[in-house]
């Protein structure tokens, strides 16, 4: 597990062999860098023959005219948010759950690093050529707001409508950001990792304790150590040895 | 308006301009402004639970405004609490006619970050299972299709038909919906004994539905009234909104990720992309039509090819995938389907976003549905054919 941001990308690209070199890649990053300039391009990864392109802040929407005009990709897959904020831990600090998968505890960045720990990203392709990209750009975490896609990709609306009530962030030039799935006197971002899983914090998962104690049993509460050996740490001790 | 061309005298001036007058104030009196209409959620044309706001002039639609969200689960944020494994009863559930095509991106995501291939066998037979969904979640398209324009007949058939494909769906996996039979790294089980001649004769019955299917719908007089020229959606605005699958190619896009970003054995089996000009609801209904048949050519040839060999590849009894991020994306029933998978070497990913091809499908709606009249409003989103569950995940 890497503490600084992202070597893996690097080293992913080169013992896969799926991510052979895309002569095609070569020839969309010129493009980006020629039309947007070599400083708007911060930091470029391939993952599994996509490429990933992270572009400065303030040229997130000169990326998206350049991807739709220039590099044929007039179809746009998704726009959303991303959290690096570790995940909470288990047990005590995440209120006592101990089902979920255990994730570093540290912040790491993914493919093409970030700056902070919010990001959006955005997948868009070409219907004519086979060609896709992702673009990622960073978001200040204090004032998360980034230029709105619509009038490039007209679909964009929903997806940033979503990214908006599930991540806080804004996008400039919106024609109205308003709740997508949730209802309107909704609070709180849930996709963020702080936010908790609700349904969790309710009730705690069921699935740890199998046998539940008959009634008049003096055991009936569950056995203490049970919940401290959850299924994941035998895992890990058996994925290692 | 007077009726002799030029007024003759002066009296006939007054009353001609008094007639303006009144007809003015009944028109006064008539209008009633725009009518707000509320579509759903319960309508039956929305499959679930979508709700259109429609402002109304009287027929004509002003403008929609879908609201959707009636039937949101979160499956983005209950994929950060499950490992890998357990997120297949999930994705189960985006789009429920089709689960198995929903479940194949998936496994090839957690496939391709942990560097496993699938064995060959279990790669055909994933593609036959996915092009069952195919013809299943289409045959019903098909039948319902005419219940919207009021023909209650091709609704039975396609029903029935449907059901001879579920059954086959159900033999192999176990699950007529959600099979959920996909393991990383290949499959639970082989096919049953006999599975294979049985699929063969269903799919000439689903050849010859297609055939049925031709005559009582396409044929029909009203329903082309009904269809033609309804709901056109140019390329590039499709395009643009996201809309993938037959959608786009009854605008004639002619792309279909099967081809163009080859995955399973798409390669090894020769088949069609079927495209039209047109972009109305005829044009979506036509091609799905075209593209039943295809899948059922598809199933036919990767039968005959399909070879022996193992269904699961060697994978770790605990499953954990290392530090990578992933997107892949296929051709489902309804459209472009993709995962983008953020692993951080847990049991469990750090991030899925799901990209449901419904959801964009239907944000093209507000851009659509302007200017229509109220029936039509209902022939177009049954063409735009959409699940609920694959719109609010």
């Amino acid at each position: 597990m890497a503490d600084e941001p992202a070597p893996d990308a690097a080293a992913e690209a080169t013992d896969d062999p799926a991510d052979a070199p895309n002569p095609d890649h070569d020839t969309m990053l010129a493009t980006l860098r020629d039309r947007l300039g070599a400083d708007a391009v911060v930091e470029t990864a391939t993952a599994y023959g996509d490429l990933i392109v992270r572009v400065a802040p303030d040229r997130w929407l000169d990326a998206a005219t350049v991807a739709a005009n220039d590099l044929a990709c007039d179809y746009l897959s998704f726009i959303a948010g991303l959290d690096w904020e570790p995940a909470a831990r288990e047990g005590d600090e995440a209120g006592g759950d101990t089902s979920s998968p255990v994730q570093p505890t540290e912040r790491t960045y993914g493919a093409a690093g970030s700056n902070g720990r919010f990001q959006v990203f955005a997948h868009v392709q070409s219907t004519r050529q086979p060609r896709g990209l992702t673009l990622k750009t960073d978001v200040d975490e204090h004032a998360p707001a980034v230029a709105s896609w619509v009038g490039v990709y007209p679909g964009a609306d929903w997806h940033e409508r979503e990214c908006w009530e599930m991540f806080g962030i804004g996008f400039d030039g919106h024609p109205s950001l308003r709740h997508l799935y949730l209802p309107s006197e909704f609070e709180g971002h849930p996709l963020r990792k702080d936010f908790p899983l609700l349904a969790r914090v309710v009730k705690p998962w069921p699935g740890l304790v199998d046998v539940e104690g008959m009634p008049g049993d003096a055991e009936a509460t569950p056995v203490a150590d049970a919940g401290d050996t959850p299924a994941v740490e035998a895992g890990d001790a058996e994925a290692t040895s | 308006m007077s009726t002799t061309g030029t007024p003759v005298t002066g009296f006939e001036v007054a009353r001609s301009s008094l007639r303006h007058l009144a007809d003015a104030q009944v028109n006064v009196e008539l209008d009633t402004g725009d009518m707000i209409l509320n579509l759903g959620p319960q309508h039956p044309a929305t499959h679930g639970t979508l709700r259109i706001v429609v402002r109304l002039d009287g027929e004509r639609v002003v403008s929609a405004d879908p609201i959707i969200g009636y039937m949101h689960r979160g499956y983005e944020k209950l994929t950060e609490f499950r490992t890998y494994p357990q997120i297949t009863t999930l994705i189960n559930r985006i789009d429920w006619l089709s689960s198995f095509a929903n479940e194949v991106p998936f496994m090839t995501a957690a496939e391709q970050l942990m560097g496993i291939e699938a064995p060959p066998r279990s790669v055909y037979i994933r593609t036959v299972l996915t092009e069952l969904s195919r013809i299943a979640t289409f045959l019903l398209f098909l039948g319902e299709m005419g219940l919207q324009v009021g023909a209650l007949t091709p609704a039975f058939y396609g029903f029935r038909d449907r059901e001879y494909v579920l059954n086959l769906i159900e033999a192999a996996t176990g699950g007529r919906f959600h099979p959920n039979f996909n393991r990383i790294g290949g499959l639970k089980d082989d096919l049953p004994w006999g599975w294979i001649a049985e699929c063969r004769s269903t799919m000439k019955v689903v050849l010859d539905s297609c055939d049925d299917f031709e005559d009582l719908v396409l044929g029909n007089e009203i329903f082309e009234a009904r269809t033609r020229g309804i709901g056109i959606i140019p390329a590039g605005t499709g395009a643009g909104y996201g809309v993938s699958g037959s959608n786009l190619r009854a605008s004639g896009v002619d792309w279909d990720l099967r081809r163009d970003r080859p995955y399973l054995a798409y390669p090894d089996v020769d088949f069609r992309v079927w495209t039209h000009s047109d972009g109305d609801s005829y044009a979506r209904y036509w091609v799905r039509l075209q593209e039943t048949r295809e899948a059922a050519r598809i199933v036919l040839q990767c039968l005959n090819q399909i070879p022996s060999g193992p269904i699961m590849a060697k994978v770790p009894r605990i499953i954990k995938v290392p530090e990578g991020e992933v997107w892949v994306e296929t051709e489902n029933p309804l459209g472009q389907m993709g995962y983008y998978v953020i692993s951080k070497g847990a049991t469990g990913p750090f991030r899925v976003k799901i990209r449901s091809a419904s959801f964009s499908n239907v944000s093209i709606l507000p851009w659509l549905l302007r200017g229509v009249y109220v029936p039509d409003v209902i022939t177009i989103l049954a063409s735009l054919y959409f699940i609920l569950g694959d719109i609010d995940r």
